[in-house]
């Protein structure tokens, strides 16, 4: 599936609750089914700043395709990293470097975040995003 | 007995909703609210006698300059300084230290030490560290126990005579700990040293009598007891005040100018450079005048009933655990539940319309000490309710349900 596909997809599941207890509760869920990171891949390297709690990123090219995997330290904020790997992990990298984030915004994730859970959503996007950047230099 | 029902309506902001909940405010050691006396003085200032202090020869000039000083005065009173020119405007509490540590750059020498309590938040911290940098003098920590509580007896073991300066807290804005200061202000005048005492978590739950205490430096901020934010004072003893030099050069803070040489006022103006928050000054006054008129042994004593009432409610939680357990201690808890997050659980409740604090509180060396990540601080005022306590652990309930 594409990015704009999957990003869709989400868009529609979060469309479904009512309130944002619910929203909340669906990205604990999704925080729970989170594959995790391998331990030796939890460095302060791959630590995202700006975020309260700590997330872990690690990237690899799998054949032409760059795949994601995540960890936090606090639940809600792994929700988030899981629905953003969703969209973007198993991509190739120009697509990653292409895709526009506007789904952030329809589902309204941004502004029901309290605003350091917020930044570190802009930073964990910037940072994904910067993994394409490495990984098609170096597929150039 | 406080009437808590009759005071909650000073408050219009206890009326608001958040995220569609009745809002339940229980981060009043980050910031308290302002009663509807203080904003009508803050209003009353900028819509009848806005202007500037000291200088003005006009009317409005000496209408503000009048109630400034009897702000002053009223601090002064409060805090039973012996001078009012003792009590320096500040911004708050930060700034308040930062003119202390400043000043004392040309009191110290290489080799001087410094103490400091091993419970600060980081505005008692890094001036100080920033001090030992610039004059070479020693930073040692005044270490604490698991329940929160300053070893005094090693405190007595660190202090000599080469202790120049000793600081502390009142209260720990992070475990909600008294400290013993009267013990800690004699032992170091023992040995001839000074001693701030930030009492910004002090000031909204307890009177400090600045000459009983016989402390050289004591620093407030206005918006943690009912005033505005950018508001707050040093209180310092007249001759440690005239020792030091003054911290920003500027307007007011003078005596005599000429491009060769510049002589400096008197105190307070000494430490008062450039036009200064006014209308914070007067406000904090009023804050002053609200608080009293409720009174702060009926203030401690409710407040007393909201800290027992909680910690025994929320510690039928299970896997929760409290943070701070002095003996002595103020209407702060700090919490986490075993397995959780702090900034998951703070998150939820915010859904739930609780506001609480997490985090570490600004006070990172403490969560090194009980290697954690940081708490859920709950932290109760004069007007928070036993209703509001329930609302709290209801809501960690749910919250906890929802995260495990």
């Amino acid at each position: 599936m594409q990015i704009k596909e999957i990003q869709d997809e989400i868009v529609d599941e979060f469309s479904m609750f009512d309130d944002w207890m619910q929203r909340y509760e669906y990205m604990i869920d999704l925080g729970k089914s989170l594959p995790l990171i391998n331990d030796s891949y939890k460095t302060n390297d791959n630590i995202i700043k700006g975020c309260q709690s700590k997330v872990w990123v690690h990237a690899e090219l799998e054949e032409d395709k760059l795949v994601f995997t995540a960890d936090s330290d606090a639940i809600i904020t792994k929700g988030i990293i899981a629905i953003l790997i969703r969209a973007f992990s198993n991509q190739r990298p120009q697509d990653i470097i292409d895709a526009d984030t506007e789904f952030i915004d329809e589902i309204g994730l941004k502004e029901h975040l309290s605003p350091t859970r917020a930044n570190g959503l802009v930073s964990m996007i910037k940072q994904l995003k910067l993994y394409a950047i490495a990984y098609q230099t170096q597929l150039n | 007995m406080i009437d808590v029902t009759k005071i909650r309506q000073d408050f219009p902001i206890l009326n608001r909703e958040v995220n569609g909940k009745p809002l339940v405010y229980l981060d009043n050691a980050a910031t308290s609210q302002t009663p509807q006396q203080v904003i009508d003085v803050i209003v009353d200032y900028y819509q009848n006698y806005n202007a500037n202090i000291h200088r003005g020869v006009h009317a409005l000039s000496q209408e503000a300059t009048d109630k400034y000083e009897v702000a002053r005065q009223k601090i002064q009173e409060h805090f039973n300084a012996k001078n009012s020119y003792e009590i320096i405007f500040t911004s708050g509490t930060t700034h308040s230290i930062n003119i202390v540590a400043n000043g004392f750059t040309t009191l110290l020498e290489k080799g001087d030490e410094i103490l400091v309590s091993a419970m600060e938040h980081h505005s008692n911290i890094v001036p100080w560290q920033m001090l030992a940098d610039r004059t070479g003098a020693v930073l040692k920590v005044i270490p604490m126990n698991f329940e929160g509580e300053l070893k005094m007896d090693v405190y007595e073991e660190l202090l000599s005579s080469k202790t120049k300066l000793v600081f502390c807290n009142h209260i720990s804005n992070a475990l909600g700990t008294i400290n013993p200061i009267e013990e800690i202000i004699e032992k170091a005048h023992a040995v001839g040293a000074a001693v701030l005492i930030d009492g910004a978590q002090a000031a909204p739950h307890v009177k400090a009598d600045m000459q009983q205490l016989d402390v050289d430096f004591y620093t407030v901020s206005a918006h943690k007891m009912c005033g505005p934010t950018g508001e707050g004072m040093l209180y310092g003893k007249e001759e440690w005040l005239n020792k030091l030099p003054p911290y920003q050069g500027g307007g007011e803070m003078i005596a005599e100018v000429t491009f060769e040489k510049t002589t400096y006022a008197d105190l307070p103006h000494k430490f008062e450079a450039g036009t200064p928050n006014i209308c914070g000054g007067i406000a904090f006054g009023a804050a002053l005048d609200y608080m009293n008129a409720i009174g702060f042994e009926a203030i401690a004593e409710y407040e007393h009933k909201l800290l027992e009432y909680a910690t025994q409610e929320l510690l039928k939680i299970e896997g929760l655990k409290i943070y701070g357990t002095a003996k002595n201690k103020t209407s702060v808890i700090s919490f986490n539940i075993e397995g959780l997050h702090p900034y998951d659980i703070g998150s939820i409740l915010d859904k739930l319309g609780v506001a609480v604090r997490t985090g570490h509180h600004c006070a990172q060396p403490i969560m090194d000490f009980y290697k954690i990540p940081g708490t859920v601080r709950a932290s109760f005022s004069f007007y928070n309710t036993m209703s509001e306590v329930d609302v709290l652990v209801a809501a960690v309930i749910r919250a906890k349900g929802m995260l495990e």
